[in-house]
């Protein structure tokens, strides 16, 4: 039995602190300890990005991490970039324009997105498409994933100025 | 028509593209999918697989698997004796022989290919059950393995060594003089079309979790079909079947590879009856690739005979099909699908399709997007352009010149089936109005003076949709041991608010929208407040999933015949309220009014709460809710015209999809985002096949392509943005006048992509490549061609 862990992780602006194996994926500490069943797992090569969070401001894969990685870490997951009725501009953009079927490549797809527009908030079409190469979507053969993406750069390119930021 | 004869075309909420009533669970991550979901005591099962392709199992010990801490049990097929049938395969064409060994949740003495499930353990947590899997040793005495279908029709080695043969089944479907369009033909295309075997792929892999207690089981799974799966469910572990419920939660897409009855689903059902507690499995990716059924791989030898003018005088293809080790649900059935419309939308005199299904060492093949019918129109539109070639006409002359007509429709083909209604012409003149193709040939060209090489291709399909009416695939029919008719149950509540239970089960298409759309019209309420409820057998009548483009052809008019049994009955009461005659009651998008005085009238909220508190007529029972079963007269037949455009880099074979074009006639539009994006995706899955996906078996049937690493799902970089539109030529077949767009996409594109690149490579002495087209295969056919030019 691999020894027993104290790990603290400030997720969504809330702080927990959780005992975990030192061989505990982080995606499984947010989702199977703490609940935060949003982040999904798609693949077992870090190749899908269904489990994209944000790890101090950077997309990671929760998959290719391991929580002790983690400890101290600020974390934001799906649940903590916007709820209903305060839906980030990202959320609102997929909704709109049906950037999401099935919905279980979209919480990876909007953080990674997310994180693209932190980094160049005016993106061109060519940029979208290489800047989600890490995630893969089976259902909307990405049309209207890069059209949600350039379409909440365009209305809300302000909201993107600063690495993304954890509201609590 | 019944009552339900006032068509939603048009109307308020019918047509509009409204967003989705499923997204702001799905944006927020509040959605609740298969590996959300847990039980209180619930232990996790993790199966041992085989990493061979064939062997004899000598023996299994468990000892150090079941001494780990947390390890409750482990168990092999030995174990499981008691099941009271093996895994279904619900297809028995009359007349033919099918070969169909049985197949087991756990193997019983020997594996047939890689991944087949050997031992499962349970414990108590994810990731020690993994630990414990790893502790099980099997020792295998390994078999020859086979993989090539076609290697395996001459001789052995055999996959099911008890038959004597790798050959499941022969079946033909055929219609008009053969002989005689041959013999009528100035020319004759022969080629072998080669459609090799994808992966299914959802982005979620599938899991399940069994509870069974007190003589109850309820099971939730990633699947598309929960009604065949408590049938099954019940049948295989002798229980009556109102003693299973099955819930689809959110399903993370499926394509097809959910569209199953599956051995994990039979063996957790199992485990946690045995063990009296709930357990849960959920895939990894690489079971997913190595297990989850997967789709095409049909090698198929075409014939196609014309006149020197380009008609088409017959139309001969005789296919193998890979079907891997097993018959699952529906694996013989699939080739027989494309069959049905193996005459594309042409007037052929005669067609015959020749299937031979085939064993071989290799994961089970059965219904991936499109099923039978992408691999059919494959066959078809690249044949026609290779015909088209050889008599010096223009691909898209000869598909108008042999167009079925639009006055012929509903239209019988050779094979007998009838095509409900189509305007091929009116779609191609629609895909013409978007691409200029006298320009791009012009273009082509110039480019080409300069070493780049563009090419341009089509494809006009059409496909057999509204899955099903039950005379026709029942027993009696071609055999599918089920009618595919479909239901709905609609509940009015006091509010005013409306609950439909549909026995469709969504996976991503938009049901929840789509369904409200055409209620709210009917009932003149928001959609807002007309909730979906589906994929629950414990809730809402008996239904039969989600599948074969099936939903708004079949459910969705269950739900418009159901809905208009409420508006019959709501209109008596609203008469009998107001001392009016029932059919001077109209519905306006705010209430059930007087025609003629707008102002007199009952909100469905007045209507329900005055049926429920029984105001009602003499003779008429209280409430609002009514059923529906719909068993549709004939099939639908969506149909199209797609153009795609490739860039080939000559220096490195590489193909890139520079645009496509899509136009598509699925009837009237209930909501044309939702069909735009059943468009792209579509399109993006069969791109993915022409260029890109493959599984790989190598000869001893190791599987290369097991995780997302090697086998290539094209991301956002390898797709294009597409162009799509529509024509709107309504079905005669059911009210609401739609057809179906869930697989048109995958139906036409490999054709139009495939074309396109050969039209590319023409001028550089390659007619004719077969998928994938990778950089590899494209470089060494312009390599090949190049080394003939100099020779």
């Amino acid at each position: 039995m691999s020894p027993i862990t104290a790990v603290r992780l400030h997720v969504n602006g809330v702080e927990h602190s959780i005992d975990v194996e030192p061989r505990l994926l982080l995606v499984h500490a947010l989702r199977d300890h703490l609940g935060l069943t949003g982040t999904h797992v798609g693949c077992d090569t870090s190749n899908c990005g269904a489990c994209t969070v944000h790890l101090d401001g950077r997309a990671v894969k929760s998959c290719t991490v391991l929580a002790v990685q983690a400890d101290g870490a600020e974390i934001t997951t799906i649940e903590g970039l916007g709820q209903e009725g305060n839906l980030h501009p990202l959320q609102e953009a997929f909704w709109n324009d049906h950037g999401l079927q099935c919905g279980y490549c979209t919480p990876g797809m909007i953080m990674a997105a997310a994180a693209l527009l932190a980094d160049n908030p005016d993106p061109t079409e060519d940029e979208v498409r290489h800047g989600l190469e890490g995630n893969l979507c089976r259902c909307t053969g990405y049309h209207n994933i890069v059209r949600a993406v350039l379409d909440a750069a365009k209305t809300k390119s302000s909201t993107f100025g600063d690495r993304p930021e954890v509201t609590a | 028509m019944s009552a339900t004869s006032e068509a939603p075309a048009g109307g308020k909420h019918v047509g509009q593209s409204l967003r989705r009533k499923e997204d702001p669970r799905l944006i927020t991550g509040r959605a609740r999918y298969i590996d959300d979901i847990g039980v209180p005591g619930m232990l996790w099962a993790s199966i041992v697989r085989s990493p061979e392709a064939h062997a004899r199992i000598v023996s299994i010990d468990t000892s150090a698997a079941r001494e780990r801490p947390g390890v409750h049990a482990v168990f092999t097929g030995e174990d499981m004796a008691d099941l009271e049938a093996p895994l279904p395969m619900a297809w028995v064409p009359p007349g033919v022989e099918v070969n169909n060994p049985d197949h087991w949740p756990l193997a019983r003495g020997a594996v047939k290919h890689v991944g087949d499930p050997v031992a499962v353990v349970i414990g108590e947590d994810r990731y020690r059950v993994v630990d414990a899997a790893a502790d099980v040793v099997v020792e295998y005495e390994t078999l020859p393995a086979i993989t090539d279908p076609e290697a395996a029709l001459h001789s052995g080695p055999f996959v099911h060594e008890q038959l004597g043969t790798n050959e499941v089944h022969q079946w033909t479907l055929a219609g008009g003089d053969m002989e005689a369009g041959f013999a009528e033909a100035d020319v004759i295309v022969e080629r072998r079309v080669v459609n090799h075997r994808t992966a299914g792929a959802p982005i979620e892999p599938r899991g399940v979790l069994a509870d069974y207690r007190a003589g109850s089981l309820t099971l939730w799974s990633s699947t598309q079909v929960p009604h065949f799966l408590r049938l099954f469910l019940a049948i295989l572990l002798g229980m009556s079947e109102e003693r299973v419920r099955v819930i689809a939660p959110e399903v993370g897409g499926g394509f097809g590879s959910k569209l199953q009855v599956y051995g994990e689903e039979i063996l957790a059902a199992w485990c946690s009856r045995k063990l009296g507690l709930p357990v849960k499995w959920i895939e990894t990716r690489s079971e997913n690739m190595a297990v989850a059924h997967q789709g095409r791989d049909q090698i198929a030898y075409t014939k196609m005979g014309a006149k020197r003018d380009g008609t088409i005088t017959a139309f001969h293809v005789r296919i193998v099909a890979d079907f891997g080790a097993y018959n699952m649900l529906l694996t013989p059935m699939i080739p027989s699908l494309g069959a049905f419309v193996m005459g594309g939308c042409y007037k052929i005199p005669a067609v015959q399709t020749d299937i031979v299904g085939m064993f071989t060492n290799k994961c089970p093949t059965d219904a991936i997007r499109g099923a039978g019918r992408p691999e059919a129109t494959h066959m078809i539109e690249v044949t026609l352009d290779q015909l088209a070639a050889e008599l010096g006409l223009d691909p898209l002359e000869i598909r108008r010149r042999n167009f079925i007509p639009k006055e012929d429709f509903p239209a019988e083909v050779a094979t007998g089936v009838i095509y409900d209604s189509g305007d091929y012409d009116k779609t191609l003149d629609k895909l013409l109005e978007h691409v200029d193709v006298p320009a791009f040939r012009r273009e082509q060209e110039e480019l080409s003076s300069q070493g780049i090489y563009r090419g341009i291709g089509f494809a006009t399909y059409t496909e057999i949709c509204g899955l099903a009416p039950s005379r026709v695939t029942g027993p009696a029919g071609v055999g599918v041991q089920a009618g595919l008719w479909e239901s709905a149950m609609v509940r009015v509540h006091n509010t005013g608010a409306v609950t439909v239970y549909t026995g469709t089960s969504p996976h991503g298409q938009g049901h929840e929208t789509g369904f409200a759309q055409i209620v709210a019209d009917q009932l003149g309420v928001d959609p807002s407040v007309v909730e979906i409820v589906h994929g629950d057998t414990g809730t809402g009548p008996e239904g039969r999933g989600t599948y074969g483009s099936r939903t708004l052809a079949t459910g969705g008019e269950a739900v418009f015949r159901a809905t208009g049994k409420i508006v019959e009955k709501a209109k008596a009461i609203v008469a009998h309220q107001l001392e009016a005659a029932p059919e001077d009651i109209e519905v306006t998008s705010e209430k059930f009014a007087v025609r003629g005085s707008p102002e007199k009238g009952l909100t469905l909220a007045e209507v329900a709460g005055t049926a429920y508190i029984g105001d009602v007529p003499v003779g008429m029972e209280p409430g609002l809710e009514e059923v529906a079963f719909y068993d549709p007269e004939n099939f639908v037949f969506p149909f199209g015209a797609h153009a795609c455009i490739v860039d080939v880099d000559v220096e490195t074979g590489k193909v890139k999809v520079a645009r496509y074009v899509a136009v598509d006639d699925c009837g009237p539009a209930v909501n044309p985002m939702l069909i735009d994006g059943q468009v792209h995706g579509g399109v993006a899955h069969s791109i993915g096949q022409a260029l890109y996906e493959q599984v790989v078996y190598n000869s001893d049937g190791q599987l290369v392509t097991g995780t997302f690493v090697n086998y290539a799902l094209p991301t956002a970089a390898e797709i294009p943005s597409f162009e799509t539109d529509r024509t709107e030529t309504p079905s005669p077949v059911n009210s609401l006048g739609v057809k179906g767009i869930g697989e048109a996409g995958t139906i036409a594109a490999t054709a139009a992509v495939t074309n396109a690149v050969i039209d590319a490579l023409r001028p550089l002495g390659v007619n004719y490549i077969n998928m994938p087209l990778t950089s590899l295969r494209v470089w060494e056919a312009i390599e090949e061609a190049k080394g003939g030019a100099s020779a």
